[in-house]
């Protein structure tokens, strides 16, 4: 499984050319990071090419890194029935920087697309039909951004007086708490008061 | 006569409406009675899932997947604890995979009863969902032994299963598989041959192999368009691998094809769950790994280390080392999966959920147009939506 995967790879590396950033294999399942402008490209190869035969978009998602200049990473998944593997491909992007469709390429996409609109605000070009798919309408915001905050904005309910349903800014009773596990065992990274170690990654994210 | 032209008409169909199979607001554009364009408003029962478990810890996200696919709960969880499984590098004791096999293939007889019978009743048939109901009652029984509820099981959790079977339950299904095919047969005898049900679904919302790839189709709906795959066959995971079935494929790729598939689907899932009782294996169901699974109750009474393992997992929960993966498993409506990135935080960074209704309700424009007003229902029937996990 794992020879045929780096095969594909290799393959792959050699033939999509300098639109293919790195391909690499984690947990068995290969992962190709490509340059932004050359996702149909890249896809419509992966789909018609003989030895890929990836005729299944399974999924279209974006991850969000609010500290990288990019912070979106666009995510691909991938299958193919012929070959019985999967593939994954990752590319790039920020919120105003849009990412070439690939409706034209899986009819799949169109709904996957819209998703990812939906929830993070990445903009499609030449979608044939880019409106909010899961939210409610007429909402403001991305959702599954990391600064949207879990509780949201707005909360409704069904007011008596004037017989419909009203938005109103959410009203916590309750400060949001979120815990910090960060424990002496297994969480700490360095020891408190000791600030010349060098900050970790996980410090940096947030606690 | 002179022709008169009558404008496109629209009409809103559901939320609120006993076929439209929980809160679909379909958008209809008619010529008369042919549909023209089929636009579904769907997110109605949006519960922000995947933003929640960014929150919570890995433990604490499994009882959401549950709620997504509320028909088949259990077949959910494997994705999740599946997908953890991996980045955490574990692999479950056998008698916790035949545990799960044999709940999954309890899963999928559940949903397909469901299914069958509804979609029954969509097209005119009101007996079948009276008996099926019946069974799934049993079915649920099942779950609820095993446990502790009838449907937000949280049972399958990342290392195995929550705890072993109790006594005689294994005994139980097996008497269960020996009565149900004749409940399937007695199903078959009242929709395979009628003729209403005939009518109502040959030749309805045909689609072929290629557009089924196209639309990222799966399980019936892809088998039902005479494509052979299933990933217990092809990607097996836990034992499917040691246990010998087949998988039923159509011909014709409409909606009495898929029907059928799922009939199918049901006896070989008996026949799957009878050789899961028959090769039951002993020993643990969960890793002995007490940094992922819970220690023994009884060994937290006399053990420091295992009280503060208990502790600690149920307040801090374990850190899953960074890394993202692309979990799928067969659920009954088709492949499930759960793209899960890790940072090395005790809560995921990222958790997508794959639903395979969210796919096949993508198409409903493409099936619908050209059909009958009533086709729709027949259509909207075979694929199988649950809203659970198409607005996750």
């Amino acid at each position: 499984m794992n020879e045929a995967l780096r095969d594909l790879g290799d393959y792959l590396e050699a033939t999509i050319g300098e639109a293919l950033l790195t391909a690499e294999i984690t947990y068995d399942q290969l992962t190709l990071r490509i340059k932004r402008d050359a996702i149909a490209r890249v896809l419509t190869f992966l789909r018609d090419d003989q030895n890929c035969q990836f005729k299944q978009l399974v999924d279209i998602t974006a991850v969000d890194y609010p500290d990288q200049v990019e912070r979106f990473e666009v995510v691909y998944n991938l299958l193919s029935l012929k070959l019985n593997q999967r593939i994954r491909v990752k590319l790039p992007t920020d919120e105003r920087t849009p990412v070439a469709s690939v409706s034209g390429v899986f009819s799949a996409a169109i709904w996957l697309e819209r998703e990812a609109w939906d929830m993070f605000g990445i903009f499609f070009a030449d979608h044939p039909d880019l409106r909010r798919i899961l939210t409610d309408y007429g909402f403001e915001g991305h959702p599954l951004r990391k600064d949207f905050p879990l509780t949201g904005f707005k909360e409704v309910r069904y007011d008596e007086e004037q017989k419909r349903v009203v938005y109103e800014p959410v009203k916590l009773p309750q400060e949001f708490r979120r815990f910090d596990f960060m424990s002496p065992w297994e969480g700490m990274l360095h020891l408190p008061g000791d600030e010349k170690a060098p900050p970790t990654k996980r410090e940096e994210g947030g606690a | 006569m002179p022709e008169v032209q009558i404008k496109p008409m629209t009409l809103n169909f559901g939320p609120q409406h006993p076929a439209a199979h929980g809160v679909l607001r379909l958008v209809l554009e008619l010529d008369g009675e042919v549909i023209q364009r089929a636009d579904p408003h769907i997110g109605l029962l949006h519960r922000g899932t995947e933003k929640l478990i960014e929150y919570k810890t890995y433990l604490q996200a499994v009882p959401y997947f549950d709620r997504l696919d509320y028909v088949a709960p259990m077949n959910q969880e494997h994705a999740f604890a599946l997908a953890v499984e991996r980045l955490l590098g574990i692999e479950v004791p056998k008698r916790g995979q035949y545990i799960r096999v044999l709940y999954c293939e309890i899963g999928r007889i559940l949903n397909h009863l469901l299914n069958i019978t509804t979609f029954a009743i969509d097209v005119g048939a009101m007996t079948p969902i009276l008996w099926g109901f019946e069974e799934r009652e049993k079915l649920m029984e099942f779950y609820e032994r095993a446990s502790g509820a009838r449907l937000h099981a949280a049972y399958f959790r990342p290392g195995g299963v929550h705890q072993d079977l109790p006594a005689g339950l294994l005994d139980d299904i097996g008497r269960f598989c020996e009565t149900f095919p004749k409940v399937i047969d007695d199903m078959e005898g009242l929709l395979t041959e009628n003729r209403i049900f005939r009518q109502r679904t040959v030749d309805i919302g045909v689609v072929s192999a290629e557009e089924a790839n196209d639309w990222g189709f799966s399980g019936p709906m892809l088998r039902g368009s005479g494509v052979p795959w299933d990933l217990r066959k092809a990607q097996p995971y836990d034992c499917y691998e040691e246990i010998d079935f087949d998988i039923p494929v159509g011909k014709n790729g409409d909606c009495f094809d898929r029907y059928l598939c799922r009939i199918e689907e049901m006896r070989q899932s008996l026949h799957i769950m009878q050789q899961c009782i028959a090769k039951m294996p002993g020993g643990p169901v969960q890793v002995a790994d007490h940094k992922i699974t819970p220690p023994k109750r009884a060994e937290m009474k006399r053990s420091m280390e295992a009280l503060i393992h208990h502790f600690k997992l149920y307040t801090e929960g374990y850190h899953v080392p960074p890394g993202d993966t692309y979990t799928a498993v067969e659920a009954p409506k088709g492949e499930f999966a759960v793209y899960l990135v890790a940072d090395g935080g005790n809560r995921p960074y990222r958790c997508k959920i794959r639903a395979p209704g969210f796919m096949h309700l993508a198409a409903m424009d493409y099936m619908c147009r050209g059909h009958m007003l009533a086709d729709s229902v027949a259509i909207l029937g075979s694929m199988d939506i649950v809203f659970g996990e198409v607005d996750r």
